[in-house]
């Protein structure tokens, strides 16, 4: 077992570099850079001495591999670097921010969670019923929705009942508070996203619960459990719940990344200061340094999850423990 | 005394291509101890008798529509959903063909053997963990207690299908359904595991229904046999009445495709010629009829009845008296 958790660490470093590469050169072959952006940004002629300064004090003038061993020694070194847009420590501005994008991202998962298992495994038992035709609906209807429009609705939807309720409309707070210094108050506006963003991620994981579940519950070891005449809840949690898990589990941590970083839109509407928020202003900056860290600690988050993905297959199934 | 009663099943699958009756009018017994061969190609309605015994049939799309099945006493198609599922697995073991997929791959040995009896017996973890070690003993199983604590994948074919039996047993069942338990394996394994099991039902005193296509195996290791063709039971008798005078065309066709040992001048194998009906299409006439060499015209009119021809051994054939000659050159 610690020989498979070693080989999986071990194979997060050439992943880490391969993302470095693609990011640090792409972001390169965008036109301008943040100097030209800074000074020329709106239009007016500036000096190129000015520009010529301005790129050497950021260190951009350099030769690319240069820059770009700069760049990869500092991230194995925990050494980010200063925005190039603000000038603040990178480590300073996404410390911020990341800490309410994973709240989010940990209460949407759970939220997803939450509703998928249970929602999934009663479509597949009671397949082709009523029961069954309402789960998909629900799910189908949390793909095709938008987070944000679901988002805008939960608002209006608490303005409206409390207002009809205690004659005063209550809003989710907007200013950020962390969980531990007012836990109420960190919840009541966190949940909201949360919610929003939730819907959608369950309704793909309930569909692929219905499925898999649908599948195992075709297996020969189901007849088997079944002929032993165990009761259908043991037959049902202990030997084919487990089995079906393998693709939800992928689905659920794959969902819980993309919502590390993705939550552009969301995050708008509820007047969240998270990573997706930093995350368009540096590219639209072309703050090289600040992208790139996003962007690293994006692949990070990725694959620690699928580390933990895996970690999971492995306990799930003793079949891949051993091999 | 009689354990097992089956009269006049009828199992159909209502498809989109119609319905298809694959259990039609099947009865049968089996007494106490005694040990049944259910034979017949694939498709014949063998493995959904053995699941309408168990009331295993997935509906939709399959029913039992009529007939009924006594079992010790009880009916059980009359019984409710939780009565019935205190019968299988503690009065009728059964035993799967594909060894390979019939375990969980994701619970230990030890877990999926000790089940029914915690859900049946009422047994402690402990104490069923004891009796668990004792049967894979049993089965000829070695060093039983690691092999509690591995998973399917640790065993080869044979071994899997050792624990399955083990499983079957062990509630201590009255009658065991081995549905074709040696088709997956070697054939070296297969004489291995059929001998564990015809000792451990004589042992145990445990009667079981064997569902096989392999008539060979039906020789060594049943006492009665039913031959099943497209859901009816078209020949049963005792073993030897079988395989020595068979009394219809299909059974003497199954004969003839059995590979012999014992015969040298039968180089080559004489496989049954044509395909097993389209269950939707019968008509009321005999179904064996397409395929059968010794057809008349009067076969196409009605069904044949199962006829008693000599004590204990019946035939559903209308030209069963001119089997004789072939009879002869087949068996000798």
């Amino acid at each position: 077992m610690s020989k498979y958790i070693l080989k999986r660490v071990l194979l997060m470093i050439p992943t880490l570099v391969g993302a470095g590469i693609l990011v640090f050169f792409l972001m390169r072959l965008i036109p301008g850079d943040v100097c030209e952006l800074r000074f020329a940004g709106t239009g007016l002629y500036v000096d190129q001495e000015q520009i010529d300064i301005c790129r050497k004090d950021l260190g951009i003038d350099r030769p690319m591999f240069v820059q770009f061993a700069d760049f990869m020694f500092g991230f194995f070194t925990f050494d980010f670097g200063k925005s190039m847009w603000t000038g603040k420590p990178i480590l300073e501005e996404i410390g911020l921010r990341f800490q309410l994008s994973l709240q989010v991202a940990i209460m949407a998962t759970f939220v997803a969670t939450v509703i998928a298992i249970p929602l999934g495994a009663i479509s597949a038992i009671k397949q082709d019923t009523w029961l069954d035709y309402g789960v998909r609906a629900f799910s189908i209807a949390g793909i095709a929705i938008p987070s944000f429009w679901l988002g805008i609705m939960i608002i209006l939807g608490l303005l409206i009942i409390t207002q009809e309720m205690t004659g005063v409309p209550w809003m989710p707070p907007i200013e950020y508070k962390a969980i531990w210094v007012d836990p109420v108050h960190n919840i009541s506006q966190l949940i909201w996203p949360a919610v929003a963003t939730g819907y959608r991620y369950s309704a793909v994981a309930t569909r692929m619960t219905r499925s898999a579940l649908l599948e195992v519950l075709r297996e020969d070891y189901i007849r088997t459990a079944r002929a032993k005449g165990l009761v259908e809840k043991v037959v049902i949690n202990r030997h084919a719940l487990k089995n079906s898990m393998l693709p939800v589990v992928t689905i659920i941590g794959i969902e819980f990344a993309f919502l590390m970083g993705g939550l552009v839109v969301t995050e708008q509407v509820f007047n969240l200061n998270g990573l997706g928020k930093l995350f368009v202003e540096s590219v639209t900056n072309h703050d090289y340094a600040m992208t790139q860290s996003l962007v690293m600690l994006v692949v990070l988050i990725f694959v620690v999850t699928n580390f933990f993905i895996d970690l999971a297959y492995a306990w799930l199934d003793p079949r891949i423990r051993y091999s | 005394m009689t354990l097992l009663e089956i009269k006049d099943l009828q199992t159909q699958f209502f498809t989109s291509a119609g319905t298809v009756k694959a259990v039609d009018g099947v009865s049968y017994t089996v007494e106490e101890g005694e040990t049944v061969a259910v034979v017949g190609e694939s498709g014949s309605g063998k493995s959904v008798t053995a699941m309408s015994i168990m009331r295993l049939i997935p509906w939709p799309p399959g029913k039992i529509v009529g007939g009924s099945i006594n079992f010790d006493g009880k009916d059980l198609l009359a019984l409710t959903d939780d009565e019935m599922r205190n019968i299988r697995g503690r009065d009728i073991g059964m035993i799967f063909q594909e060894p390979m997929t019939s375990l969980n791959p994701v619970l230990t040995i030890g877990m999926q053997l000790t089940e029914p009896m915690i859900a049946h017996l009422g047994m402690s973890e402990e104490a069923a963990m004891e009796k668990a070690k004792k049967l894979l003993g049993m089965v000829g199983i070695s060093e039983p207690e690691r092999r509690l604590a591995q998973y399917p994948h640790h065993l080869s074919g044979g071994m899997r299908q050792r624990v399955v039996i083990a499983m079957a047993l062990a509630c201590d069942p009255k009658l065991i359904i081995a549905d074709e338990p040696t088709t997956a394996l070697d054939v070296t394994i297969q004489a291995q595991i059929l001998e564990l099991m015809k000792n451990l039902t004589r042992e145990l005193g445990v009667a079981m229904i064997i569902i096989t296509h392999n008539l060979g195996v039906v020789a060594r290791y049943a006492d009665r046999v039913n031959v099943m063709y497209a859901g009816r039971i078209i020949e049963s008798g005792v073993a030897s009445d079988i395989y020595h005078r068979p009394r219809h065309p299909y059974t003497l066709a199954l004969l003839k495709s059995v590979p012999r040992m014992d015969r040298q001048r039968e180089a080559k194998l004489d496989p049954v010629d044509g395909q097993p009906p389209d269950l939707t299409k019968l008509d009321e006439g005999c179904s064996f009829r397409p395929r059968c060499r010794f057809a008349q015209d009067h076969c196409a009119k009605s069904f044949p009845a199962l006829e008693e021809i000599a004590p204990g051994h019946t035939s559903a054939c209308f030209e069963k008296e001119n089997l004789d000659k072939e009879v002869k050159e087949v068996v000798g």
